[in-house]
C-alpha cells in the first residue's frame, strides 16, 4: 500500500511539474505571438514612401493686387533650392492661408513648379491674411489608393482637390489626415508672410498711357468739332467707295433692280456693325428719296430690329414713309454658313443691281463678294477685318478699308460737326506717326552702338503702346 | 422724346464703359458684365422675334405662290422639323447621341463645310483677276504675289536645291515681303482702325452722329 501511495505522489508531481511547463510555454507562446502580431501591424502603418523634405521657397512676399477691384493677393517668392530648370525635384508650390499667424492655414492654391507669383483671387477686401508655400515633391511611388479610398478623403477634406490623386495619395500614405503632413512639416514650408488686406483701387494705373492718349485724341476730336461749327473750312481728303455710293443707288434706280445691304455677321456690339447701320441710315434716305428697293438679309436679330428703325427713320425723314416695310429687312440665321447660302440664293434669283457689304466679315466675304461679281452687280464693300480686306479689293469694285468705314457716315452727311471729328482722329495719327519714327530710331541707335540707355527708351515707347 | 431717350441711353452706356475700363473700384466693376447679361437677355428674346419673322415671310411665300416658292417651303420644313426634335428631347437637345445632334451632325455640318469649301474656287477667280498686270500697281501685287508663293512651297528646293540651307532666296523674299512689308501695311490699316473706332464711339456718345436714329 505504501509503495502504490509512493508511486501515486510521484506521479501527482510529475503532472503538477508537466501543468506547469505547459502553462508556461503557453504564457510565452503568446506573448511572443503578440509582440509578432504588434511588429507586424507597427510594419503596416508605416509609410511605405517617404516624403522627400525639400527646400522651402524664400523671400516670400506678399502685396494688395494693384490696379484691381479688390478681391486679390499678389505673392511673390524666391523658387526653392531644388526646383531646378532640369529635373527637379519640384512638382509644384501649395499656397497656404490664414487669419490667424500660427494656425488654421489652409490650401487656397497651387503654382506650378518654376512659377515666382500667384494671385490669390478669393479674399475678402479689409481682412488680414497670412500666407505660407509649401514646396511640394514630385511623386515618383505609384498611386497604392483606390478611387473608392480618394473620395471619401476628397470630402473629408475638399481643399485638397487643388493637388492632384498622385498627390493626395502620397499625402494619404503618410497619414489618412492629410493636412497632417503640412502640420508635422514634413514638406518644405516657407516663412510666414503677412499680414495683408485686399482692397479696391479708384484708378488704374496700368492704363494711364492709354488714358493719356485716349484723352488726347478725345480733346483733338472736341476741339475740331468746335473749329468745323465755327465756321472753319476743313479739308477731307477724297474717297472714291463713299463717291461711288450714289451713282451705285442711281444705277440700281434705272435698272428697276434692288440694293442688297449686308451689314456683316456681327451683332450690334461690334462697332464695325454700328458704323454699317450707320451708313445704312445715309444710304436708306438716297434710297427713299430715288424710290428704288432695299433688300436687307441679316444674320442677327437685334440687327434686324435697329436697321429696321433706322431705314424707317430715313423714308420718314426723306419724306417717303409710305414706302417703307418691315420686310425690306428680314433674318436668316445665326449660323455663318447658313447665312451665306440664303444671301448667294438671294443674289443669283434676285439680280440685285448694286451689293455693299458694310460691316465685320470673315471666311464669308469672298463667298458673298465673288458671287455678286457673278452676277455683274456694282459693289461697295467696308471693313475693319484687316484678313478680309484683300477678298473685297480683289472681288469689289471699291472697298472701304479700315477706317474709312468709320468715316464714311461722317464723310456723306457733310455735316461741319462730323468732318470736325473726322479732323481730329488725323490727330491721332500724328502722334502715331511721331512715335513710330522716334521710337524706330532709337531702336536703330540701341542695335548699332549697343547702347542701354537707347534701348530702355526704345522698351518705354514700346510700352505704352502695347497691352 | 422718341429720339431723346436712345441718345439718353447711348450716352449712359458708352461713358460708364469707358470709365469702367480706368476704374476698377465698386460699382463699375460690375457694369461690363451687367450690360453683358442684359446683351444676353435682350438677344435671347430677340431670338424669337428673328425666327418667326422667317417663318411668316416663308409661309406668305409659300401661299402667295410667289417666284421660288419652293425655297421657302424648304425652310419651313427644316425649320420645323430642327424645332420638334429639339422640344421633343427636351433639355440637354444638343447632347451626342440625340436626334438633333444627329441631324446637325449628318445635314446641317457638311452643307456648311460644302459652303466653305466653295472658298476654295472663289479664291482662284478672285486671285485671276487680282492678279492680272493691268497697270504697275497691280504688276507689283503680281510680283509680290508669285514671290510669296514660290517661298511658300517646294519650288526654292527644287530651284535653289544645289545651294546651302541659308541662301534660300525665294523663302526670304517671302519671309521679307510678308514680316516686314505686309505686316507694317497691315499694323498702318490697324491704327487706322482705332483711331477710326475712337472718333465713331465719340460721335455717337456724344450724340452727333444720329443716323442711325433716322435724322442728322
Amino acid at each position: 500500500m505504501c509503495g502504490l501511495f509512493c508511486v501515486w505522489k510521484m506521479l501527482k508531481l510529475k503532472v503538477a511539474i508537466f501543468t506547469l511547463l505547459f502553462l508556461l510555454l503557453s504564457c510565452f507562446s503568446a506573448v511572443a505571438q503578440t509582440e509578432e502580431e504588434i511588429s507586424d501591424t507597427t510594419a503596416s502603418e508605416e509609410p511605405s514612401y517617404r516624403i522627400p523634405k525639400l527646400a522651402p521657397v524664400t523671400n516670400l512676399e506678399v502685396q494688395d493686387s494693384p490696379d484691381d477691384a479688390g478681391g486679390e493677393i499678389e505673392l511673390t517668392w524666391k523658387l526653392s533650392a531644388d526646383d531646378t530648370e532640369d529635373n527637379g525635384l519640384v512638382s509644384k508650390y501649395v499656397i497656404l492661408r490664414s487669419q490667424n499667424r500660427t494656425s488654421d492655414f489652409h490650401i487656397v492654391g497651387v503654382a506650378n513648379h518654376q512659377d515666382t507669383s500667384y494671385i490669390d483671387k478669393g479674399t475678402q477686401d479689409g481682412t488680414e491674411y497670412y500666407y505660407k508655400v509649401v514646396t511640394f515633391p514630385k511623386y515618383e511611388g505609384e498611386v497604392r489608393l483606390t478611387r473608392e479610398e480618394i473620395d471619401p478623403l476628397m470630402d473629408e477634406f475638399p481643399e485638397f482637390t487643388e493637388l492632384g490623386i498622385k498627390d493626395v495619395s502620397m499625402l494619404a500614405e503618410y497619414d489618412r489626415n492629410l493636412a497632417a503632413a503640412f502640420i508635422d512639416e514634413i514638406l518644405g514650408i516657407s516663412a510666414v508672410a503677412g499680414p495683408v488686406k485686399s482692397s479696391a483701387q479708384w484708378f488704374n494705373s496700368k492704363d494711364l498711357d492709354t488714358f493719356i492718349i485716349g484723352l488726347v485724341i478725345c480733346t483733338s476730336v472736341v476741339i475740331f468739332i468746335g473749329l468745323a461749327r465755327g465756321g472753319r473750312k476743313l479739308f477731307l481728303r477724297r474717297i472714291g467707295g463713299l463717291q461711288a455710293i450714289e451713282n451705285a443707288i442711281g444705277r440700281a434706280t434705272e435698272m428697276g433692280k434692288s440694293i442688297l445691304f449686308i451689314p456683316g455677321i456681327q451683332d450690334m456690339d461690334d462697332v464695325q456693325t454700328v458704323a454699317g447701320i450707320t451708313i445704312l441710315g445715309r444710304i436708306a434716305k438716297t434710297i427713299a428719296e430715288y424710290d428704288t428697293k432695299i433688300n436687307m438679309p441679316v444674320s442677327r436679330s437685334i440687327v434686324m430690329t435697329t436697321a429696321r428703325e433706322t431705314i424707317k427713320e430715313a423714308y420718314l425723314s426723306a419724306g417717303r414713309p409710305d414706302a417703307y416695310s418691315d420686310d425690306m429687312v428680314h433674318y436668316i440665321t445665326d449660323e455663318q454658313f447658313g447665312y451665306v447660302a440664303a444671301v448667294d440664293g438671294i443674289m443669283v434669283r434676285e439680280k440685285p443691281a448694286t451689293c455693299f457689304y458694310l460691316g465685320a466679315f470673315f471666311a464669308e466675304s469672298l463667298i458673298m463678294a465673288e458671287t455678286g461679281n457673278s452676277i455683274g452687280a456694282i459693289q461697295i464693300a467696308g471693313t475693319a477685318m484687316p484678313a478680309q480686306l484683300p477678298f473685297f479689293v480683289a472681288a469689289c469694285d471699291y472697298t472701304l478699308i479700315g477706317e474709312e468705314l468709320f468715316a464714311a457716315s461722317a464723310y456723306l452727311s457733310g455735316e461741319p460737326k462730323q468732318l470736325g471729328s473726322l479732323k481730329g482722329q488725323d490727330v491721332g495719327k500724328v502722334i502715331a506717326m511721331v512715335f513710330i519714327i522716334v521710337g524706330t530710331a532709337f531702336a536703330t541707335l540701341a542695335a548699332v552702338t549697343g547702347s542701354e540707355t537707347f534701348l530702355e527708351i526704345t522698351n518705354m515707347i514700346k510700352s505704352w503702346f502695347s497691352a | 422724346m422718341r429720339r431723346e431717350i436712345p441718345l439718353i441711353i447711348t450716352a449712359t452706356v458708352g461713358i460708364a464703359y469707358i470709365i469702367q475700363y480706368f476704374i476698377p473700384h465698386t460699382p463699375f466693376d460690375k457694369v461690363e458684365a451687367l450690360f453683358s447679361d442684359w446683351l444676353s437677355i435682350i438677344a435671347a428674346c430677340a431670338i424669337w422675334l428673328g425666327a418667326l419673322n422667317l417663318l411668316k415671310l416663308s409661309f406668305l411665300s409659300v401661299s402667295k405662290r410667289k417666284k421660288d416658292w419652293f425655297f421657302s417651303l424648304v425652310i419651313i420644313i427644316s425649320w420645323l422639323t430642327m424645332a420638334l426634335v429639339g422640344i421633343s428631347e427636351g433639355p440637354g437637345f444638343q447632347e451626342p447621341g440625340t436626334k438633333f445632334d444627329w441631324l446637325y451632325t449628318n445635314i446641317y455640318t457638311p452643307l456648311s463645310a460644302t459652303m466653305f469649301a466653295m472658298l476654295a474656287f472663289y479664291v482662284a477667280s478672285a486671285s485671276y483677276r487680282a492678279f492680272r498686270a493691268r497697270n504697275f500697281q497691280a504688276t507689283l501685287l503680281l510680283v509680290a504675289a508669285f514671290l510669296v508663293l514660290s517661298g511658300r512651297v517646294l519650288f526654292d528646293e527644287l530651284i535653289f536645291g544645289f545651294l546651302p540651307a541659308d541662301w534660300k532666296i525665294l523663302s526670304t523674299i517671302s519671309d521679307f515681303i510678308m514680316q516686314v512689308l505686309n505686316t507694317a501695311g497691315q499694323r498702318a490699316i490697324l491704327i487706322g482702325i482705332a483711331l477710326g473706332t475712337v472718333s465713331t464711339s465719340l460721335r455717337i456718345i456724344l450724340g452727333i452722329e444720329r443716323s442711325y436714329l433716322g435724322s442728322d
